[in-house]
């Protein structure tokens, strides 16, 4: 693998696209509030707000473990379900 | 730079895609057959669809100097009914003999139901009484995990599979490791919204290495970039890659492991001879 560059190339290169993705996940959910109706209880918005916390934490094994917030659970009895 | 689409289905694309691949550097593409976005009425409409991937694509795809190779199978979504399964499968024998196919595929699991584990197994086991390579789809969105370890495991209960002739496709950041640690060969697939893009494949490279991956676009007959592969070409150079480990990824890795298949017989562009 080449020389990984230092943090803050990467965080230079990624800034605005991250800033960009951001505030469109802000906007949605802004959209979604606006909206006639409720939607508290469904539990993909639970999803999204756990992926959030996700985000907001120190690992480097981010996109992982969003990916496993939507995620069905594995069982290794699957066979006799 | 030469390259190879290992995962395309064009059947669903235009002939101006095939021009453009030409273009971009595509050499080889591989194409499985798959869904098409419909069921189909009866085993009928799979026999001339095998038709269609072993002698109608390959002439297409010639005609713009690029190699077509294809999969056979019955996907997992019309696998459900194992009645039918049984006969599309009574089918692949034939198809299997024919000159450009490279196995087995993509078969593999939708809704990781009993009935496709079912079919799943009949395939599995034609594929090993006939020595073919296979190809395995995974699950889309929340099933990718579950399908993919009940994959593995149904692999890991038959001891005749050779894992290194085997690819596990569509693989992302939560299926990749197990994949590659059990010695598969591990697909990325480069689709909008539901799978990878070219900036987290190259993460994926970053964190496990180029060995035993391939990338392809899987493109389709939904939204989908067939220009993919050149997509990811162009974000491993962004991020410093050198050339040679490009080249490993899109090139000499699926040649790898399609020349695993007895039908795979390559000299790529850069092995012709020269003009004297």
């Amino acid at each position: 693998m080449p020389t990984p560059p230092a943090a803050n190339e990467i965080l230079d290169r990624e800034f605005l696209d991250l800033r960009a993705r951001l505030i469109d996940v802000a906007a949605a959910l802004d959209r979604i509030d606006r909206a006639e109706g409720a939607v508290l209880n469904d539990p993909r918005l639970g999803q999204i707000r756990q992926s959030l916390q996700i985000l907001s934490t120190d690992s480097a094994d981010r996109a992982e473990r969003i990916q496993m917030v939507f995620s069905l659970p594995y069982r290794e009895d699957w066979r006799q379900a | 730079m030469y390259f190879f689409d290992p995962h395309i289905h064009m059947a669903a694309r235009t002939t101006d895609d095939f021009q453009t691949l030409a273009k971009m550097g595509c050499v080889v593409v591989g194409e499985p057959a798959f869904w098409m976005g419909y069921d189909r009425s009866g085993a009928n409409s799979f026999y001339d669809y095998f038709r269609q991937l072993t002698e109608w694509e390959p002439k297409r795809a010639a005609n713009y100097g690029i190699r077509h190779h294809s999969w056979m199978g019955i996907n997992a979504k019309e696998a459900e009914d194992v009645g039918f399964a049984r006969e599309v499968i009574a089918t692949l024998p034939e198809f299997l003999q024919r000159p450009t196919v490279l196995g087995v595929g993509e078969i593999g699991l939708h809704k990781c139901t009993r009935n496709e584990v079912t079919t799943l197994l009949e395939l599995i086991d034609l594929g090993m009484k006939t020595e073919e390579q296979l190809l395995f789809h995974t699950p889309h969105l929340e099933d990718k995990y579950l399908g993919t370890r009940m994959i593995l495991d149904i692999l890991r209960g038959d001891s005749r599979v050779n894992h290194g002739r085997v690819c596990i496709d569509h693989c992302e950041e939560h299926t990749i490791r197990p994949v590659l640690e059990e010695g598969y060969w591990a697909g990325i697939t480069l689709y909008p919204v539901t799978k990878a893009n070219p900036q987290r494949a190259v993460d994926m490279v970053e964190i496990y290495g180029a060995e035993r991956i391939l990338v392809n676009s899987s493109a389709d007959w939904g939204p989908s970039d067939p220009f993919a592969v050149p997509a990811f070409i162009l974000a491993m150079r962004r991020r410093g890659h050198p050339a040679s480990r490009i080249r490993k990824l899109v090139y000499d890795n699926p040649l790898r492991f399609f020349r695993q298949s007895r039908n795979f017989r390559f000299a790529g562009p850069e092995e012709q001879p020269s003009e004297a």
